[in-house]
């Protein structure tokens, strides 16, 4: 038989609907593959007893006709949502055995949809990197590797963990949170399908906050339908996050299946590096190939402030996050490491407690906010997202969506990149504009690297507008027909 | 503009982080590097552009100022590293 693993979302909801599956034996089955990959180092919490239990109320409510959107679906969670009662570390020393006493927005609306929750899924510590390494739990690792090289990739990141799991078949989704690439990229480096949905969709409210302006919740799933029908039951507003944007959820997975016949497609020429692999360039010019054989008109556009967003990210997100993980001082929960007075006391938690990148940030960040700096670096920064939004608005007045690359290159190996800051910050060039602007994006697996790894494209939308970017992503899907799958070496030792 | 040690010091203090005196050198370099490579963003005229205050077009939403939530002081102190009935006990500030 097909193995239970290897289902989408989709045809894991019709069985269930039609009584051939029960979610009982859905997630034993995912708690065996979660068992078998601990070598791939998914998930800094299992909850194999949460998910048998939550499983047995999923039958029972389907019993009773009242089955959710996501009923009876085992998935991970990155563990940067709140969980009531459950460990959330944020890949972080400094909140060592926090257990939240609530519940974060976009997991309840998960659970309210019948989701199963497999296990709390690793990360980049806050989020803050490109490759998973920067976790306190250690790197997750990715479940492809090149042809005929046995070195362990990382999964990309910082939602590492979520990629390495759908992936490897190990949960049917996970949720990720994006702030400038971090769905997309992980989801690229995994071949996978990774969203980040319109700023203010889904709610950040009980998610750890890095950069306030920037993160968004979004689903990692295997297809473009389980995207659709995942991200569905995240959004929606939420009174208890301002930035909530209120107004209906519309039928996402209705999207699906439509022409892209007429559609526009932005292809931008800044998206054309210097030294940028022939891979990814041969794989942006079969994707155009894909839209425009399916009807799509393909439109060379300009958006001339492209390489100022990464340099610009760099600033907000670090600033941001200064901000955020002040309230990391050792009173109220986490680590916390004695000292001679008060400050100390901080000083020495937040040492011990941080790692080396997000001190690195937080340092950047206090820098370019504090006295005498902050309209030379900050101000700065938020007039060049300015005008990045703009030309944003200025190309999505003629077109309908804008096609590139997710990622510069295939997943690297472990500590290939991680002495150098900015080549590691380089993996988010062709996702950091679109969360500048506060776009939805999603990222496609459309094909191989010439050493067997996947690749993916990225499609980026204007505001509130993922119905045309899910129609077009199916397409790009269909077209490009990406079936390979890794092998589980893992299974096998 | 370029970062000497005593700046790092100062924005170490400022962020909270306790420093060791050799890492303020290396800390220096790689901050710089980063920094380094943000001033590329002085290329771009921005005299006459507004900073970005909101990613989305949306009007805040107001509410009327009263309490929606708390007394829980059970849960808020769960998490705590020290306790002490309803406080949080830190070290003493006032001698």
């Amino acid at each position: 038989m097909t193995e239970l693993t290897d289902l989408t979302i989709g045809e894991a909801r019709d069985r269930l609907a039609q009584g051939e599956l029960s979610a009982v034996e859905l997630t034993e089955a995912h708690i065996e593959a979660v068992e078998e990959a601990r070598a791939l180092n998914i998930f800094i919490t299992e909850t194999p007893e949460h998910a048998r239990a939550a499983a047995a109320a999923s039958d029972a409510r389907r019993g009773r006709g009242e089955a959710g959107a996501m009923e009876g679906i085992p998935v991970a969670i990155k563990d940067l949502f709140c969980t009531t009662d459950v460990l959330t570390t944020a890949g972080s020393h400094i909140l060592d055995g926090f257990h939240p006493p609530y519940e974060s927005t976009v997991t309840a609306n998960l659970w309210r949809a019948g989701a199963v929750m497999l296990g709390k899924a690793n990360l980049d510590e806050f989020a803050m990197g490109s490759s998973n390494e920067t976790s306190y739990h250690g790197p997750a690792i990715n479940p492809w590797r090149r042809a005929g090289d046995n070195r362990s990739l990382v999964p990309g990141g910082s939602s590492g963990g979520s990629a390495s799991a759908v992936a490897a078949r190990v949960t049917l989704g996970a949720t990720g949170t994006d702030t400038g690439g971090s769905i997309r990229q992980p989801a690229a480096f995994a071949g996978i399908v990774g969203m980040k949905p319109t700023y203010g969709r889904c709610s950040r409210w009980g998610v750890v906050a890095f950069a306030s302006s920037l993160d968004q919740p979004g689903p990692l799933t295997r297809t473009v339908r389980d995207s659709a029908i995942m991200f569905g039951a995240m959004a929606g507003h939420d009174p208890k996050d301002s930035t909530s944007a209120d107004r209906p959820v519309p039928d996402f997975e209705a999207a699906i299946g439509k022409s892209v016949r007429g559609l526009k497609i932005g292809v931008p020429k800044e998206y054309r590096l210097d030294g940028m692999p022939d891979d990814i360039e041969d794989l942006w010019q079969s994707g155009i190939a894909m839209m425009r054989d399916a009807g799509a008109e393909i439109v060379d556009i300009s958006l001339p402030h492209t390489k100022y967003a990464l340099p610009a990210y760099y600033i907000v997100a670090p600033a941001e996050a200064s901000s955020n993980l002040s309230r990391y001082d050792g009173v109220r929960y986490g680590l916390r490491v004695p000292g001679e007075d008060l400050i100390d006391m901080y000083e020495r938690t937040r040492a011990e407690g941080f790692g080396a990148e997000v001190q690195r940030r937080v340092m950047i960040g206090a820098y370019v906010l504090s006295a005498g700096y902050y309209d030379a670096y900050y101000l700065k920064a938020q007039k060049i997202r300015t005008l990045i939004a703009e030309e944003f608005r200025r190309v999505f007045a003629d077109i309908d969506l804008i096609l590139t690359p997710t990622a510069p290159s295939a997943a690297f190996a472990l500590g290939e990149k991680s002495d150098d800051p900015i080549a590691m910050y380089l993996n988010d060039v062709f996702t950091v504009p679109a969360s500048l602007a506060g776009l939805p994006a999603i990222s496609v697996p459309a094909g191989l690297s010439t050493d067997g790894l996947p690749l993916g494209l990225h499609l980026i939308a204007p505001a509130f507008d993922e119905e045309t970017m899910f129609t077009a992503a199916a397409v790009l899907e269909d077209s490009a027909g990406f079936d390979s799958v890794p092998l589980q070496w893992w299974r096998t030792g | 503009m370029s970062l000497d040690k005593a700046t790092v010091r100062r924005i170490a203090q400022l962020a909270r982080l306790r420093v060791d005196e050799e890492r303020l050198a290396p800390l220096a370099e790689e901050l710089n590097n980063i920094l380094g490579w943000i001033e590329q963003l002085n290329e771009v005229d921005t005299d006459d552009v507004a900073p970005m205050t909101s990613v989305v077009d949306m009007t805040l939403p107001r509410r009327r100022d009263e309490v929606t939530d708390g007394d829980r002081p059970d849960q808020i102190l769960a998490n705590a590293p020290e306790t002490d009935g309803p406080f949080f006990v830190v070290p003493k500030v006032v001698e």
